[in-house]
């Protein structure tokens, strides 16, 4: 049922629009569950014997935060980062506390710099996904672990060079979520 | 990006009020978080519990996915083949005659096997499977190696109990929920099993190294007796793991050691066998990682 209402939605975006709203339900769910959605999606294709695997819910998360600021609010990173430490295998609070100050930073650096272009974006969106895997490493080597550095330049390498692929995946998603689906009476 | 709207709050209070709670629940959310990681960093078992619940609930979806994922990488397997034929032919009509001389020697020392366990009066049998599982995930986006299987403590599954593939060890069981649990992998560097080399005996540790390969201490140092090829099994000291469970075959040698590939990779495992403890007289949960150096 929805793939056919996108595709019509993106051919022809001035049909059925009018007098029509998007669902809230939709239009507020979908970055949540976009989220969630990719803090899922890495344990399940492949079981990986070394970390390879970019942390795609917080790429997610950042996409959408640069993408629709305010959309995910501040305090986002406290259940999203619940949700992810669930299942990451990382100690219970990492992703909490990790993606909290993100979220943070990320507020802080709209108020400071609200031109961005798309270098600037991506530059900071690598500076904070390199710290997360870095300070994730630290976490983990903390409870129990000994990983040395070299085992996660593969990942943080493909993370940052996949970024602006999840923003554009998130832009998808942001389209999606605006279709209006409810027609006002 | 031009500078949002939403974010000047003007003389609305409410909106003013949002904001500034909105920063509030974020650098409480840090906070909580820093609360966590002690917490759990303290004690490893504080949120086991719900990781277990977390781990039930996604099961469905996991399997449905791990279903695919077998199927996925046949077909990429497939296609791979095409490339490397010749080559792999060859390799493998020069391995087949190797192995069938081995078959008969192999078969001889069975049967030598047989006759004088039949003097000594032993009877050794393979240990009946717990459960039957299959690998549903593993955390491949953080440095920790764990891996989640299908079957928890309904299949009658227990903390530290082997898991095994036809090919090797894969693991030992670190936590139980109803309806899956969680493994931790041979390759996690905070695994450390207990071997000797598969021809003669010299035993030694292996311990994870987090990108999929083991490094083999010797427990003699001295002259490194290792060579490149030489199998590794379990030696089943500790009483963890039961003796004779391949697990890696040495791929480089180092001063006094070895790293080793592991034989069973879990990315090519689909299906694993949950076995019971080898020697339940101890318990494992109390020491998670130190074999002690106790004979078989």
């Amino acid at each position: 049922m929805i793939a056919p209402l996108l595709q019509r939605r993106l051919t022809d975006p001035f049909r059925k629009t009018i007098n029509r709203e998007p669902l809230p339900i939709v239009a507020i769910g979908v970055p949540w569950l976009t989220v969630m959605l990719g803090t899922l999606s890495p344990t399940w294709p492949i079981v990986a014997s070394a970390p390879v695997m970019p942390p795609l819910g917080f790429l997610f998360m950042l996409a959408w935060r640069q993408q629709r600021p305010g959309l995910l609010p501040v305090w986002a990173g406290l259940p999203l980062g619940l949700f992810d430490d669930l299942y990451s295998g990382q100690p219970f609070g990492s992703a909490v506390l990790l993606w909290s100050l993100a979220m943070i930073v990320l507020d802080a650096v709209e108020v400071q710099f609200p031109w961005r272009n798309f270098l600037i974006n991506w530059l900071e969106a690598a500076g904070l996904i390199v710290a997360c895997l870095l300070l994730s490493l630290l976490f983990a080597n903390a409870s129990g672990g000994s990983t040395p550095l070299r085992v996660i330049l593969p990942q943080i390498a493909i993370s940052v060079l996949l970024y602006p692929l999840c923003g554009r995946l998130m832009a998808l998603f942001d389209r999606f979520r605006l279709i209006p689906f409810r027609a006002i009476d | 990006m031009a500078p949002p709207v939403t974010q000047r709050t003007g003389f609305s209070r409410r909106a003013q009020y949002t904001t500034f709670f909105g920063y509030v629940a974020g650098i409480a959310g840090a906070i909580v978080g820093v609360i966590f990681l002690f917490v759990s960093i303290y004690d490893h078992n504080a949120f086991a519990g719900l990781r277990g619940v977390a781990g039930d609930a996604a099961r469905p979806a996991a399997a449905t996915a791990a279903s695919g994922r077998s199927g996925s990488q046949g077909f990429i397997a497939t296609i791979e083949g095409y490339f490397f034929a010749a080559t792999k032919n060859a390799e493998l009509q020069r391995e087949a005659e190797v192995t069938r001389v081995k078959l008969v020697e192999a078969r001889a020392l069975a049967e030598e096997n047989r006759r004088l366990k039949a003097v000594l009066g032993l009877m050794q049998e393979d240990p009946k499977p717990v459960a039957t599982a299959r690998m549903v995930g593993s955390t491949s986006a953080s440095t920790r190696r764990f891996a989640a299987i299908s079957v928890g403590s309904t299949q009658g599954v227990a903390i530290g109990m082997p898991v095994r593939s036809p090919l090797g060890l894969v693991g030992r069981v670190l936590e139980v929920g109803r309806n899956t649990s969680r493994v931790l992998l041979v390759t996690d560097t905070e695994s450390v099993v207990p071997v000797r080399r598969a021809s003669d005996g010299v035993a030694g540790f292996a311990t994870g190294q987090g990108d999929g390969t083991l490094l083999i201490r010797l427990i003699n140092l001295g002259i490194n007796p290792l060579r490149k090829g030489d199998a590794l099994v379990t030696s089943g000291s500790g009483g963890l793991y039961r003796p004779g469970t391949a697990i890696a075959v040495v791929s480089e040698l180092t001063r006094d050691g070895a790293i080793a590939r592991v034989l069973s990779d879990p990315g090519a495992t689909e299906f694993v066998v949950v076995e019971p403890l080898w020697n339940p007289a101890r318990n494992p949960a109390s020491e998670p990682s130190a074999p002690a150096g106790t004979q078989p």
